[in-house]
């Protein structure tokens, strides 16, 4: 129960803190969950391509994921609550109250901080990430920089899809997905 | 008029869910399609009004809606079956592919098309960078902000939760600092 009601409360609080939607939620979670120690860090990755193509809220998928991970169907249950509750609770405050304490200029200069903070975290996972894949033995937090191991593949696939998204508007996540999928079996698999 | 039934609301919400990929900003033209041209549930002016107070407060997006919309047709048990709707799908879906995942895990395969992935959503959240930064003043402020953000956060260990206390408290630093000089305009 201890370890359910754990769960609950760390969902509850990435619920609470993440500003601007799907993508700011991934810094915390990363911080909170891989930093933690509770999922490794690649298996963390793969949930979140899963999540974005899947149907659903993204917020909603990856807590169901961790939770199951984690705890089972039980668990799942428990993170997913953990992450809607804050939203239901301060819309539903909003809802029979009225949102006047918005207009305090203390919300509004806090907005101002926390989206630019918001962009460098998600940009930080974006780096992090890239690191990871390219320079698997590189540990920035540690000041580990052994260069060893270079996994080139990875940034062909980087470059290539990089390349279609800014050629082409209409890519969407799903399509990214798929063709990074495509290419890994292509490179690692055939090559 | 007819009043309307929480299972009708629940059904609304369900399809939501079960229809949006990547959810939030995504989720919207269905979001719209539903309940404001089909059910006439809430007008443009409410989606824009969900959509300003999302953007001051935390959470998810499709909950929001969902509790607000549900909360203007039927009260508290209205934004209670409206949420439990837009959430249920996903929830069912991601419980039964967690079983498919394990099972796959270990295919050489499936492992190869991952290593693929990996490379893939790093592209992706490069995006999400991209699309975030439309939405903000550019100015010394926020690119300082961000560059001091995203050393701290690749650098050390600390909680993305102090890191964003810490800047909803500078901003609210910057912001006085701001309005006591009068430089609102240029900011």
């Amino acid at each position: 129960m201890l370890e359910l009601l754990q769960l609950f409360w760390l969902f509850f609080k990435i619920g609470l803190f993440t500003f601007g939607g799907g993508y700011a939620m991934i810094p915390l979670m990363q911080s909170e969950i891989v930093g933690g120690g509770m999922i490794d860090a690649e298996l963390f990755v793969d949930f979140i391509a899963i999540s974005e193509s899947t149907p659903g809220p993204f917020a909603v998928n990856m807590a169901t994921f961790i939770g199951m991970n984690q705890a089972g169907f039980i668990g799942a249950m428990f993170t997913t609550l953990g992450v809607i509750l804050p939203s239901f609770l301060i819309i539903l405050l909003i809802a029979s109250l009225g949102s006047r304490f918005l207009d305090s200029k203390y919300v509004k200069h806090a907005f101002r901080g926390l989206k630019p903070a918001v962009i460098g975290l998600v940009l930080s996972v974006a780096l992090m990430l890239a690191i990871r894949k390219v320079l698997p033995m590189v540990d920035l937090k540690t000041f580990h920089f052994n260069l060893t191991e270079f996994d080139y593949k990875g940034l062909i696939i980087m470059a290539v899809i990089l390349g279609l998204t800014k050629l082409s508007k209409k890519m969407t996540p799903i399509g990214m997905i798929v063709l990074s999928a495509i290419l890994g079996l292509i490179l690692y698999g055939i090559i | 008029m007819h009043k309307t039934t929480l299972l009708e609301l629940f059904l609304s919400f369900f399809k939501i869910g079960a229809f949006t990929f990547g959810g939030g900003y995504a989720m919207m033209p269905v979001m719209h399609k539903e309940v404001v041209e089909k059910k006439n549930w809430a007008s443009d002016e409410d989606i824009l009004k969900i959509l300003v107070i999302s953007e001051s407060t935390p959470g998810v997006l499709a909950v929001n809606s969902a509790t607000f919309i549900g909360y203007k047709i039927r009260g508290f048990w209205g934004s209670l079956i409206a949420t439990l709707g837009v959430v249920l799908p996903s929830f069912i879906i991601i419980s039964l592919l967690s079983f498919f995942i394990i099972e796959f895990k270990d295919n050489e395969y499936v492992a190869y098309a991952f290593s693929g992935i990996r490379a893939g959503v790093a592209v992706l959240i490069f995006n999400a960078v991209f699309k975030l930064s439309k939405k903000i003043k550019k100015n010394w402020f926020t690119y300082l902000t961000i560059a001091l953000v995203t050393l701290v956060a690749l650098l050390t260990s600390i909680s993305a939760i102090y890191i964003l206390l810490a800047g909803a408290v500078i901003g609210i630093i910057y912001g006085l600092l701001l309005v006591k000089n009068g430089g609102e305009a240029h900011a």
